[in-house]
C-alpha cells in the first residue's frame, strides 16, 4: 500500500456551502492555515439552490424596518422554539454581512435610489430580501468562491469526509476522507474543525435537496460525542414542482408568492384565507381585495396569507389536497400569470420561468404551475453556542443548516443566506480563536484504520445488498412515516424499520472500484442517512405536540410546556455509528425582559 | 410507454467503450434521470457528476448525440424518438470515470484572474444604479457548467493551446469585472497578453451552447476586444472613463430623493 496523503491545519473546514466558505474566509483573514472541504467541486453546494434572497434589516425599502422586527418575525415564525441569543445576533448582524458581499464583488438587484433592494417574503412584517432576481444563492455563493480564490484558501475539492478524529480527551484531532476521483484515502490533522455540512433532505422521497444533503455533519458530529437538537423540526417548503414526477420536489421559489402569485385549489378558490392562525391573523388580510393593496403600500393593507411562514401554507395545501380540492398531480396551484405581467414574471422569475418551461413543458406568464410540499430543511442540528458555534465538543464547531437553533422549529424564507454569512463567520472566528490557543495536535492512528476500513468494507463485500435498493427504502419509508403530518404509530413503525435497514447497511456491498464510483459513495452515506432519520423520528415521538416543523395528527395544537424544552439526542455507548441514541427534554434558554417586551406589544 | 436505448460512453483514461443500456421510458424524464434508472438497477458504478438537478449548479455537464448538454435539463421526449441517445463525457477535459471529467483547468483559471478591487466604500455604502449592474448582472448568471470551454474549438482539440487561453467562462468574468461600476483594477493588457482574447474569432459556439443564455460573444467578448483595443490602449482615457461614468451615476443619484 503507498503511504497515505496527510495534511496538518489550524481549521479545516468540511462543506463549502455559503456557511464553509464565510468560515473559511474568516480563519483565512486571521493567517490561519485554513483547509475548505467539500464533496463537489467548489461553486456546487446547495446554497446555489437558495432562490428568493437573504433576510438583513437593512431598511432600503421600509425605512421602518430594524434588527428588532427581523429578530421578532423570525422568533414567531420559530414558534419560540428558537434560541434567542441566534435570532437576535442574527437579526443584528445580517446587514453587515451583506453589505460586505458587495465589497467582494457582488451585485445585488438595487432601488431607484441605488441601494440594495429588498423583497417581500413569508414571515417578514417588511420587505426585507436583499436578492438577484430569482437566483440570490448562486450570487452568494460565486461570491464567497471568488473572495476564496483571492484568499488563496487551499480547496480539497470531491474530498469527502467519513469521520471525525478525536483524542483521548474527547477533543476533535482532525478528520479523515476519501478522494472521490481516485478512491484515495487522506487525513487531516487540525486544532478546529468547523461542520458546514447542510441539511438531510436526502432520506425523503420528495425534496428540494440533492444527492449531498445525507446528513453527514449531523451524524459525524453526533458519533464525536457532540449532541443534536430539533431533529424533529424539519420544513416541507410549501411550493415544489409535483409534476412530471422525475422533478417532483425541485424547488419553486416563495418569492413568486412575494411577488404576487396566489395559491389556489381546484375550485379557483384563494383558500389560505380559511387558514390563519390565530397567532397571525392580526396582521393578515381578511378579504383578497386588502390582501392586493398590501403589495404596493403595506400601509394599505395587511398581509396576503399566502405570505403566512411556510410551514403554516404547507399544512394548509396538505389540508385542500387531502379535502378532495388538489390539482390533477396531487399538488394545487400557484397562479401568478392571471396577476402579473408577462414581462414582469420573466424579469422577476427568470429561472422559474426556465425551469417549468424546460422541465414541465408550462410557461408560467400564461398558466398556473402545479405545486406541493417538498423536504426542504432542517432546523434541528448540531447543540451549538449561540456566540460561538461551539458544540459540546471541544474544537468542533458548526454552522448554517447542519447546526440548531437559530430558527426554532420553523424557518423564514430568507433567515437561511443570512444565517449563512453570520454563523459560517462566527464560527470562522471561534474556531481560529481555539486553533490559536493550541499546541499541535496528532491523529490516532488507530482510529484511522478502523474508519478507513469501515468504509472500504462494501466494495469488499461480496454478494451484499444493492445501496441504491437501501437508499429507496429509506426515503420511502421517511416519506410515508416521518413526513409532513406524523402520528404515534407511525413513528413507532419507522424506528422499527430503521433498526432493519440499520441492519441491512451492515450487508451492502458496492461493485467496481475506488475511483469515482457512485455506487460506493453512497454505501459510505448510508450510515449518516440512516442515523439523521433516526434521529428525526425519535425526536417526533418524543415531541407530542405540533410546532413548526412538528405536526403531531394525535397531538394537533402547540404544548406551552414542550415549547421551554429542546430535545437533546446524544449517542451512548462510543463512537460507533451503529450505537444506539438517546432523547432528553431539556430547557429552553429564557429570553431577557427587554426582549420579551417585543412581543408583548405585538399582541 | 417505449423503450428508450442509451449508449453511454464507458471507461477512463485508459481508453472505453460504449456500453449499451435499454431502459423504459418514464413520462417527462430528463436524461439524468435515466442515467440514475441506470445506476439504480444494472450498473451502480457508472460514474456522472451531478447536484441540484434543476439546472442551476451545473455540474451534469457531458456530451448527448455529440453536443455538449446539461444532462438535468434535456428532456428525452425533446431527443428523436425512436433513435438511441449517445452520452458522452466532455470532450475538451481528460476524463476521470465514465461521465466524470477532471475541469480542473477551469479551477487554474479562475484563480488567474485578479481580485475584484473596488473604490473606497463612502460613508452612506455603495450606491449603483440597476442599470449599471445588470450588464455583470448577465455574466453572473453563469453556472459554471463549461460547456462553453467544452464547446469551444481552441482548445477542443488543441491541448497546446490551453495554458495561454482563459476560454469563453472566463472572458465574461474578465468583462464583468471591466464592467463592474466599483471595480478598479485594469485587466486588459493580462487579457490581452496571458489569456488569449485574441484567439478567439467569435464563432458564438460558447453563446449556442449556454444553458443560461448569456450572449457570451455579442455582450461580453466582443466588446472585451474593443475595450483592450480601446483608444490606443491609453490608461488616462480608460481611468477618465471609469471616473466619467461613476461622477455621472453620482449625479443622477443626486437627482433622486429618497422618500
Amino acid at each position: 500500500m503507498t503511504e497515505r496523503e496527510h495534511h496538518e491545519y489550524d481549521v479545516i473546514i468540511i462543506g463549502a456551502g455559503g456557511a464553509g466558505m464565510r468560515a473559511a474566509v474568516e480563519a483565512k483573514q486571521r493567517g490561519l492555515k485554513v483547509a475548505l472541504i467539500t464533496k463537489s467541486l467548489l461553486g456546487k453546494a446547495h446554497t446555489v439552490m437558495a432562490e428568493g434572497g437573504a433576510a438583513a434589516a437593512m431598511g432600503n425599502v421600509y425605512k421602518e424596518d430594524n434588527w428588532k422586527v427581523h429578530f421578532r418575525d423570525t422568533m414567531r415564525g420559530g414558534k419560540m422554539l428558537n434560541n434567542w441569543r441566534m435570532a437576535q445576533l442574527h437579526a443584528q448582524e445580517s446587514p453587515d454581512r451583506i453589505y460586505e458581499l458587495e465589497e467582494w464583488g457582488a451585485l445585488f438587484d438595487r432601488t431607484k435610489d441605488g441601494k440594495i433592494q429588498q423583497r417581500d417574503f413569508g414571515g417578514h412584517l417588511y420587505a426585507r430580501l436583499a436578492h438577484v432576481g430569482d437566483r440570490t444563492g448562486l450570487e452568494l455563493i460565486r461570491t464567497m468562491q471568488q473572495r476564496i480564490v483571492s484568499l488563496d484558501v487551499d480547496v480539497y475539492m470531491e474530498c469527502k469526509v467519513i469521520r471525525l478524529l478525536t483524542n483521548d480527551d474527547g477533543s476533535v484531532a482532525g478528520a479523515v476522507a476519501y478522494w472521490r476521483p481516485t478512491g484515495e484515502f487522506v487525513t487531516f490533522s487540525a486544532k478546529a474543525v468547523v461542520l458546514a455540512t447542510g441539511g438531510v433532505g436526502k432520506s425523503w422521497k420528495f425534496t428540494s435537496n440533492s444527492w449531498e444533503s445525507t446528513g453527514d455533519g449531523h451524524a459525524m458530529a453526533l458519533w464525536a460525542g457532540a449532541e443534536l437538537q430539533e431533529m424533529e423540526c424539519i420544513q416541507f417548503h410549501p411550493t415544489g414542482m409535483v409534476w412530471p414526477l422525475s422533478v417532483r420536489g425541485i424547488l419553486v421559489t416563495e418569492g413568486v408568492r412575494g411577488d404576487g402569485g396566489v395559491l389556489r385549489n381546484s375550485e379557483g378558490k384563494r383558500f389560505m384565507f380559511d387558514y390563519v392562525a390565530d397567532m397571525f391573523r392580526a396582521e393578515t388580510a381578511e378579504s383578497e381585495d386588502e390582501a392586493d393593496r398590501w403589495y404596493d403600500d403595506h400601509s394599505a393593507g395587511r398581509r396576503p396569507p399566502e405570505l403566512l411562514p411556510r410551514d403554516e401554507v404547507a399544512r394548509s395545501i396538505n389540508s385542500e389536497v387531502k379535502a378532495g380540492r388538489g390539482s390533477p398531480h396531487g399538488g394545487v396551484y400557484l397562479d401568478i400569470a392571471s396577476r402579473r405581467s408577462a414581462e414582469f414574471i420573466r424579469r422577476r422569475l427568470p429561472s422559474m420561468y426556465h425551469q417549468f418551461m424546460e422541465l414541465a413543458g408550462v410557461d408560467i406568464t400564461r398558466e398556473p404551475m402545479e405545486i406541493g410540499p417538498t423536504c426542504h430543511y432542517i432546523m434541528g442540528g448540531v447543540r451549538v453556542d449561540a456566540e460561538t458555534a461551539a458544540s459540546c465538543v471541544p474544537g468542533l464547531y458548526a454552522a448554517g443548516e447542519a447546526s440548531a437553533g437559530m430558527h426554532g422549529s420553523n424557518r423564514l424564507g430568507g433567515n437561511s443566506l443570512s444565517d449563512l454569512l453570520v454563523f459560517g463567520r462566527r464560527a470562522g472566528m471561534a474556531a481560529s480563536d481555539y486553533a490559536e490557543s493550541k499546541a499541535s495536535v496528532s491523529i490516532n492512528e488507530a482510529q484511522v484504520s478502523d474508519y478507513i476500513a469501515e468504509a472500504l468494507a462494501p466494495l469488499e463485500r461480496e454478494n451484499g445488498e444493492n445501496p441504491y435498493a437501501i437508499q429507496h427504502d429509506l426515503q420511502e419509508l421517511m416519506q410515508a412515516n416521518v413526513g409532513i403530518i406524523r402520528k404515534e404509530d407511525e413513528l413507532v413503525e419507522a424506528l422499527e424499520h430503521l433498526e432493519v435497514l440499520k441492519e441491512r447497511v451492515k450487508n451492502v456491498s458496492a461493485t467496481g472500484g475506488v475511483s469515482y464510483n457512485p455506487g460506493w459513495n453512497l454505501a459510505t452515506d448510508l450510515p449518516s442517512m440512516i442515523t439523521v432519520s433516526i434521529c428525526a423520528a425519535q425526536g417526533a415521538l418524543n415531541r407530542r405536540e405540533s410546532r413548526g416543523g412538528q405536526t403531531r395528527e394525535d397531538f394537533p395544537k402547540a404544548d406551552p410546556e414542550l415549547g421551554k424544552i429542546n430535545f437533546v439526542q446524544r449517542q451512548t455507548q462510543g463512537a460507533g455509528y451503529l450505537n444506539p441514541i438517546s432523547v432528553s427534554p431539556e430547557p429552553l434558554a429564557e429570553m431577557p425582559d427587554e426582549l420579551k417586551v417585543l412581543f408583548e406589544e405585538a399582541k | 410507454m417505449s423503450d428508450i436505448t442509451m449508449r453511454v460512453w464507458r471507461g477512463d483514461q485508459n481508453g472505453g467503450a460504449f456500453e449499451n443500456y435499454v431502459m423504459p421510458k418514464v413520462e417527462g424524464e430528463v436524461i439524468l434521470d435515466v442515467i440514475h434508472r441506470i445506476q439504480a438497477t444494472t450498473a451502480p458504478d457508472l460514474a456522472v457528476r451531478w447536484n441540484c438537478k434543476a439546472g442551476k449548479c451545473g455540474s451534469c455537464s457531458a456530451e448527448i448525440n455529440g453536443k455538449p448538454r446539461l444532462l438535468c435539463m434535456t428532456r428525452v421526449d425533446q431527443l428523436p424518438e425512436g433513435e438511441p441517445v449517445t452520452v458522452t463525457p466532455m470532450r475538451t477535459f481528460p476524463v476521470i470515470r465514465d461521465l466524470a471529467t477532471d475541469v480542473s483547468f477551469n479551477f487554474e483559471m479562475a484563480r488567474k484572474v485578479p481580485a475584484f478591487n473596488p473604490i473606497p466604500k463612502p460613508e452612506e455604502g455603495y450606491r449603483m444604479q440597476q442599470i449599471d449592474v445588470e450588464r455583470g448582472q448577465e455574466f453572473r448568471k453563469c453556472i459554471e457548467c463549461f460547456m462553453c470551454q467544452d464547446v469551444c474549438h481552441v482548445i477542443r482539440d488543441h491541448e497546446e493551446n490551453k495554458p495561454k487561453y482563459a476560454g469563453p467562462r472566463f472572458f465574461i468574468r474578465y468583462a464583468e469585472l471591466e464592467m463592474h461600476p466599483l471595480d478598479t483594477n485594469d485587466r486588459r493588457e493580462l487579457v490581452r497578453e496571458k489569456m488569449g482574447l485574441g484567439m478567439c474569432n467569435i464563432t458564438k459556439c460558447c453563446t449556442e451552447v449556454c444553458p443560461e443564455h448569456i450572449k457570451i460573444t455579442d455582450n461580453a467578448i466582443i466588446p472585451l476586444k474593443e475595450r483592450v483595443v480601446d483608444a490606443d490602449f491609453d490608461p488616462v482615457a480608460w481611468l477618465g472613463r471609469k471616473i466619467l461614468r461613476r461622477t455621472k451615476r453620482t449625479s443622477e443619484e443626486a437627482a433622486v430623493q429618497p422618500d
